[in-house]
């Protein structure tokens, strides 16, 4: 249904002109996504994980059109987004919506909850009777676990989890097919992310909604997801089944993100501690960006960047370790 | 058996407002042993916060503490002058926020942060002290601690502005460390180390750590006891292993079975939807009469919303639940 290919975004970071001009400094560019391709299917849920910097808000941002792509192309449902192109169709952004991480600052303030769900519909210029209108809103509101009569209320009369409902309701006014949730529960209390997560899933068995999830917490991603895509520093470094992934991590990076989570059960298992911290995204590591933190790193790691290769059970995993069978599955 | 290190006895914090004293910290008593580590979870607006505020004497007014008593090895501090209190932090307690940029001076380099913070507490040359400084920061995992006194908060990345802060609270040796979500804005790896940090420290210096936080894990990780609170009061408290794996109060339960967790067996769509907890917590103006769970518990009874329970003792733990009444008025 929707298709990265190659997909690459920077961003000027450079100094003023001026500044440049006089300290004679070169052009900075900051290569928040680089050559990531991925394919989402209908239906499924595709999830996205990594620490904070590792451009996974900004492939959100570049599927949905609020940035255009520097290097290839995203095509959704046949149709094409390039480096030259304008934003899509309004046709196609109806029919994907995004839901933000953080509900008190997606919603107007001076809004009422009716006119902030009621929004995409009008924005997409159906000529649609008043009564209808509040019909659907109220449809909306009940499907997300509101009451009707909410519509009347203003966003802060709302806790976050009923806001992030809102911005549910929001997203399917326009009766969309794919949703781009970008760390949609991060913000919230764990009760009320159970809540919120299983609504979601709730919505895709209805509606037969296609999402992708992205989010730091791997856990939710675990309990979301199909299939997981790991980014560090922009690339994509491993992209398994949720099941294979979360069982049998290849990538050394994967690995440490698993024994770096709290150990809930207490099981006592040994886990191998964590170094170092993210490069700077400024001046990536060369080869493999994960080489200054990776156990297994060896000279070819130090110079020549892996690629994305498959694996047998259809995983893709960029390392060199795994691809000469120096790290075993375990 | 040694006084406790600090002992807190139904402590209530409260706010007066004009249609009345709303009550965010309500009976709220605990005690923590030297090179004990005490975690305190919740939601947000259970009070968690506010307790650890009351305790070091920084309660925004109109904020106060309107009973109760706070006791560091043996003596009341709730009753201290401000000055008195002033001098008590940081020499005798130390504390850690969430945010590590709001707990810096931008203006400031860090080792004369440090420095200051030693010569404001100990009586030691202005030598002494930095040398101390350069300790503390190799002691917290920095490396080239020497020079790396002489950079900006904004110069350290988020984990080791962290470390910095730690090193801060830790200047003057304190008996208290009172860490309030200290890793909620780093990310997992990070989080990881600054967990490890925290409990090799509180071992090797013996003192009593009161840790805040909203995770679960953080705490499964660091603390021997957990207290959970619940609208401003101690739901349940007890040794940290034996609550998580078989907790006693229905709202700790329901809280244990939202949280997300990965599985190796059944994840992803395969696997059941989370447990919820319906409802939210409620805002302290509208703290529901008998057990303030009892709207969302479900296995609630006549007694619950008539009679407030007390902390009862249920095998290792408390449980403010009319579940564990001897006398049974069900």
């Amino acid at each position: 249904m929707v298709a990265l290919h190659g997909v690459g975004r920077d961003f000027d970071v450079s100094k003023p002109w001026l500044t440049r001009l006089i300290e004679a400094a070169p052009r900075q560019l900051l290569q928040a996504v680089d050559n990531l391709s991925l394919e989402i299917r209908r239906g499924e849920t595709a999830g996205l994980v990594g620490e904070s910097g590792c451009g996974k808000s900004t492939v959100a941002r570049l599927i949905v059109g609020l940035y255009t792509p520097s290097r290839g192309y995203i095509e959704f449902d046949g149709n094409r987004q390039t480096p030259r192109a304008g934003a899509w169709s309004a046709e196609v952004r109806r029919r994907m919506q995004m839901i933000f991480q953080d509900p008190y600052a997606s919603l107007n303030p001076r809004w009422r909850v009716a006119d902030i769900v009621a929004e995409p519909i009008r924005a997409q210029g159906w000529a649609i009777h008043r009564q209808d209108l509040r019909a659907r809103v109220a449809e909306l509101l009940t499907q997300v676990g509101l009451a009707p009569r909410d519509g009347e209320k203003y966003p802060h009369e709302f806790s976050g989890g009923q806001r992030q409902r809102i911005s549910i309701a929001r997203a399917l006014s326009s009766a969309p097919e794919f949703l781009i949730c970008d760390e949609p529960t991060s913000a919230l209390d764990v009760s009320v992310q159970a809540q919120i997560l299983n609504l979601m899933q709730e919505l895709q068995d209805r509606l037969g909604l296609t999402y992708l999830f992205i989010s730091h917490n791997l856990a939710v991603v675990s309990q979301m997801a199909t299939r997981v895509g790991v980014m560090y520093l922009g690339r994509l470094v491993e992209l398994a089944g949720t099941q294979t992934l979360f069982s049998r991590p290849q990538h050394p990076y994967t690995r440490m993100l698993l024994d770096a989570i709290p150990d809930l059960e207490m099981s006592g298992r040994p886990r191998t501690p964590v170094a170092g911290e993210v490069a700077n995204p400024l001046d990536p590591p060369s080869g493999c960006a994960f080489h200054p933190r990776c156990p297994h790193a060896n000279p070819r790691c130090r110079v020549e960047r892996p690629e994305l290769k498959g694996w047998r059970d259809g995983t893709l995993v960029a390392c060199h370790a795994v691809e000469e069978g120096r790290i075993g599955a375990d | 058996m040694p006084a406790p290190l600090l002992e807190v006895k139904h402590l209530r914090v409260e706010f007066p407002t004009r249609r009345g004293t709303l009550v965010a910290v309500d009976d709220v008593s605990f005690h923590i042993e030297p090179g004990e580590v005490l975690g305190v979870v919740g939601e947000s607006g259970a009070g968690k916060s506010l307790t650890g505020l009351a305790i070091i004497g920084l309660l925004e007014p109109p904020g106060r503490i309107g009973a109760g008593e706070v006791l560091l090895e043996g003596a009341r501090i709730d009753n201290l002058p401000p000055e008195a209190m002033r001098r008590l932090r940081g020499r005798r307690i130390g504390a850690i926020f969430q945010d590590p940029l709001t707990s810096l001076n931008p203006l400031y380099t860090i080792g004369r942060q440090i420095t200051e913070t030693i010569l404001a507490h100990l009586p030691v040359s202005r030598n002494e002290a930095r040398d101390r400084a350069v300790a503390l920061l190799a002691e917290v995992g920095i490396s080239a601690a020497e020079r790396r006194l002489n950079h900006y908060p904004h110069q350290f990345s988020g984990g080791m502005r962290q470390r910095v802060v730690i090193a801060l609270a830790l200047c003057a040796e304190p008996r208290l460390i009172i860490a309030d979500e200290p890793t909620t804005a780093l990310d997992v790896s990070t989080q990881a180390q600054i967990i490890a940090l925290l409990k090799r420290l509180s071992q090797r210096h013996g003192a009593a750590v009161m840790l805040i936080t909203h995770d679960m894990g953080v705490i499964a990780e660091t603390a021997q006891r957990v207290a959970v609170m619940y609208a401003g009061r101690i739901a349940e408290i007890g040794p940290v292993r034996s609550i998580i794996h078989a907790p006693s109060h229905p709202y700790t339960a329901g809280l244990m079975r939202s949280i997300p967790r990965i599985a190796h067996t059944g994840v992803g769509r395969d696997s059941a939807q989370l447990a919820q907890i319906d409802g939210a917590m409620p805002r302290i103006d509208a703290i529901p009469p008998g057990c303030a769970f009892h709207p969302r518990c479900p296995q609630r009874f006549e007694r619950c919303d008539r009679e407030r329970p007390a902390l009862l003792a249920t095998g290792d733990r408390l449980a403010a639940c009319w579940l564990y009444a001897s006398d049974a008025g069900r």
